[in-house]
C-alpha cells in the first residue's frame, strides 16, 4: 500500500518537475493567435513554427548564440588545460607551499560572488573591457572548482607511473603530456561538462558587465526579448527553447559525467 | 629551502597562471571590497575613507532588515521543504526495481538543474500569468482562484518559494541514491533477521548514515538559497511593494542602480560574514563522525 502510495507521488513530482519543460515547448508552438488562448490548449493545434521564425528574424538571438558558445567553449577549453595541469601538480608533486596553495584554491571555493563584484566591475570599467569578450572570459579563465575537481580526480592514480616514466628519461612536461593526460581524460570530461554548464547558464557578470545588445549573451538577451515584448509569450517561450534544448540535449548525452562532476565536487577536500 | 624551491621548480610553473589570476580577479576584488565598505566611492570618483558610516547607514536601514527578513523566510521554507522532497524521492527512486526506471526518474528530475534560471524564469512568469496561466486555469478547474501570484504583495515571496521547491532536486536525489548504494547491505541484512520493518530499518540505518550527505546539502543549499537572484530580477524586480527585495537584490540594486559601491560593498561583507557564521554553525551543530 505504501508502496504504491509513494509510486503514484513520484510519478506526480516528476510531472510537476517537468511541467515548465513542457510549457515552453508547447507555448512555442502555437501559432500567435491562440498562445493567449484561455483555457489553453495544452497540445498546439495546429502546431506553428511561426514564433521560432520571428525569434530568428525579429531578434538577434543568433548573435547572443555564437556569443555565448565564444564565450562557453574559451572558459571551458581553458578551466579544463589550467585545472588539470595544477591539480596534478597539488595531486603528485611535494614542494613547498603545496598545502597552503590547495588550501587557498579551497578557501576560494567558498568565497560569494557578492563579495568581489563590485570591484571586479570597477576593474573592468578601468581596463575598458566593458561590452568586450574579454570582461566576460579573462576573469573565469580559471576556476578554483576546476583545481580542486582534478586534484580529487588525479590523486587516485598510482604515483609508480610517474616515477616509470621518468626512469623512461621523461622530463617533466613528458611525464604530463605522456602519463597524465591520457589518463586524466574522464575527470577531464566531467570538469569540461560541468563548467559548460555554468558558463552558458550565468547571468549576473554578463548582466553588469554588458549593456550593447550585440554583445550580449543568450541568458541576458533573453532578459531584453522579456521587455521588448513583455506579452508575446510565443516568442518568449521560443527563445527558452532555443536556449534550453542545446543543454538539455548535452545533459541526456553526456549524462554519466554530470552525475559524476555532483559526486566528486561532493567529496571532502 | 631554496634548493627545494629550485629542485621543484616546475610546479610552480605550472602553478604561476592560476595564482596571478586567482590573485588580480578574486584576492584584489575581496580585498577592495572589505576596504570599500569603509569609504565613499562612486565609480569615477576617488574613495574617501569614511570610517563605519556606510555600515550604520545600512543597518538603519529598514529595507535592509526588511531584505534579510526575507532572506531568512525564503531559506527557512525552500531548504528543508527542498530536503524532505528530496530525500523521500531518492528513498523511492533507489527502491525501483529495474536500473532503467531510476535512471529516467533520475534525468527527469535533473532536467531543472541543466536549465538556466533565466529561462525557468521566464517560463514560471508565464505559469503564474494572472489572466492566462496555466496554474490558475488548473486552480480553477478545482474551484480556486484566480490568483495574482508575483503580483500580489502577500503571494509574490511564496510564489518565488514555490517554484525552487518543485525545481532543483536533481542534484540532491543523485548525491542520496549514491550514499544509499554504498551503505553495505549487511546492515540490513542484520536488522531483517532481528526482525525490524522496513520503516524502522530506514529510521536507524538508512537515515543515520545518509547524516554527511544531508549535512553537504543544507550547508550548500542554504547557502545558494541565500544567495538568491535570478528569479527576483527577472520576475518581481524585488517588488510589488519590496515583499521579494532578498538580499543580494538589494546589493545588486544599491551598487548598479544607485552606484552607491560603498554602502553595497559593506552589505556584501555583512553577507558573507553571516554566510559563513552559517556554515560554521550548521558544521558545528550538526556534524558527527560517522564513518562507513
Amino acid at each position: 500500500m505504501f508502496r504504491y502510495i509513494s509510486y503514484i507521488l513520484l510519478l506526480l513530482f516528476a510531472g510537476l518537475t517537468l511541467t515548465p519543460l513542457f510549457w515552453i515547448i508547447s507555448t512555442a508552438l502555437q501559432a500567435p493567435s491562440v498562445v493567449l488562448a484561455f483555457p489553453p490548449n495544452l497540445i498546439p493545434s495546429p502546431a506553428s513554427l511561426i514564433n521560432f521564425i520571428h525569434l530568428f528574424n525579429g531578434s538577434q538571438i543568433l548573435t547572443w548564440m555564437s556569443n555565448s558558445l565564444i564565450v562557453t567553449l574559451t572558459v571551458t577549453l581553458s578551466n579544463v588545460l589550467l585545472g588539470t595541469l595544477a591539480g596534478y601538480t597539488l595531486a603528485k608533486k611535494r614542494f613547498p607551499g603545496r598545502q597552503a596553495i590547495f588550501w587557498m584554491v579551497i578557501s576560494l571555493m567558498f568565497i560569494p560572488t557578492q563579495l568581489t563584484i563590485i570591484p571586479l566591475y570597477a576593474l573592468i570599467v578601468k581596463l575598458d573591457w566593458i561590452n568586450t569578450y574579454m570582461a566576460l572570459i579573462v576573469p573565469i579563465l580559471i576556476m578554483p572548482f576546476s583545481i580542486f575537481l582534478m586534484k580529487q580526480f588525479l590523486q587516485t592514480l598510482p604515483t609508480e607511473l610517474i616515477e616509470a616514466a621518468r626512469l623512461d628519461g621523461c622530463g617533466e612536461w613528458g611525464v604530463f603530456q605522456r602519463v597524465i593526460l591520457p589518463l586524466a581524460k574522464p575527470g577531464m570530461g566531467v570538469l569540461g561538462i560541468f563548467t559548460f554548464m555554468g558558463v552558458w547558464n550565468e547571468f549576473l557578470w554578463p548582466l553588469i558587465v554588458i549593456n550593447r545588445s550585440s554583445m550580449m549573451t543568450l541568458q541576458i538577451g533573453l532578459n531584453t526579448l522579456q521587455n521588448q515584448y513583455y506579452t508575446d509569450y510565443g516568442l518568449l517561450m521560443a527563445g527558452a527553447a532555443v536556449s534550453a534544448l542545446p543543454m538539455i540535449i548535452i545533459f541526456l548525452i553526456f549524462q554519466p559525467y554530470f552525475v559524476r562532476s555532483i559526486t566528486i565536487g561532493a567529496l571532502k577536500g | 629551502m631554496i634548493q627545494a624551491i629550485l629542485k621543484e621548480r616546475w610546479a610552480y610553473l605550472f602553478l604561476i597562471l592560476p595564482l596571478i589570476l586567482f590573485a588580480v580577479f578574486n584576492f584584489l576584488p575581496m580585498a577592495a571590497t572589505i576596504l570599500l565598505g569603509f569609504a565613499d566611492y562612486f565609480p569615477g570618483g576617488q574613495p574617501i575613507w569614511s570610517g563605519l558610516r556606510n555600515y550604520s547607514y545600512a543597518l538603519s536601514d529598514d529595507l535592509f532588515w526588511k531584505a534579510l527578513g526575507i532572506t531568512m523566510i525564503y531559506t527557512g521554507g525552500v531548504v528543508p521543504a527542498s530536503l524532505v522532497i528530496s530525500l523521500f524521492l531518492a528513498y523511492v527512486i533507489f527502491g525501483l526495481k529495474t536500473s532503467w526506471a531510476q535512471a529516467i526518474f533520475k534525468s527527469a528530475f535533473y532536467i531543472p538543474v541543466v536549465t538556466s534560471g533565466a529561462i525557468l524564469s521566464l517560463v514560471w512568469l508565464w505559469l503564474f500569468n494572472p489572466a492566462r496561466g496555466l496554474l490558475n486555469y488548473i486552480l480553477s478547474l478545482v474551484g480556486l482562484g484566480p490568483f495574482l501570484w508575483t503580483s500580489d504583495p502577500q503571494m509574490a515571496l511564496p510564489s518565488l518559494m514555490f517554484m525552487a521547491i518543485i525545481g532543483g532536486h536533481g542534484a540532491a536525489i543523485v548525491l542520496l541514491t549514491a550514499a544509499m548504494g554504498s551503505i553495505p547491505s549487511s546492515y540490513y541484512e542484520a536488522a531483517r533477521l532481528d526482525g525490524a520493518s522496513s520503516w524502522r530499518q530506514y529510521w536507524e540505518i538508512t537515515l543515520p548514515l545518509l547524516k554527511p550527505t544531508l549535512l553537504y546539502l543544507l550547508v550548500t543549499s542554504t547557502i545558494v538559497s541565500f544567495q538568491v537572484f535570478t528569479q527576483v530580477l527577472m520576475m518581481t524586480s524585488g517588488g510589488p511593494n519590496y515583499e521579494t527585495t532578498t538580499l543580494v537584490y538589494l546589493i545588486y540594486v544599491d551598487a548598479f542602480e544607485y552606484f552607491d559601491f560603498g554602502k553595497a560593498a559593506a552589505e556584501a561583507t555583512l553577507l558573507s560574514v553571516g554566510l559563513a557564521c552559517i556554515a560554521v554553525l550548521q558544521y558545528k551543530w550538526l556534524s558527527t563522525d560517522i564513518e562507513y
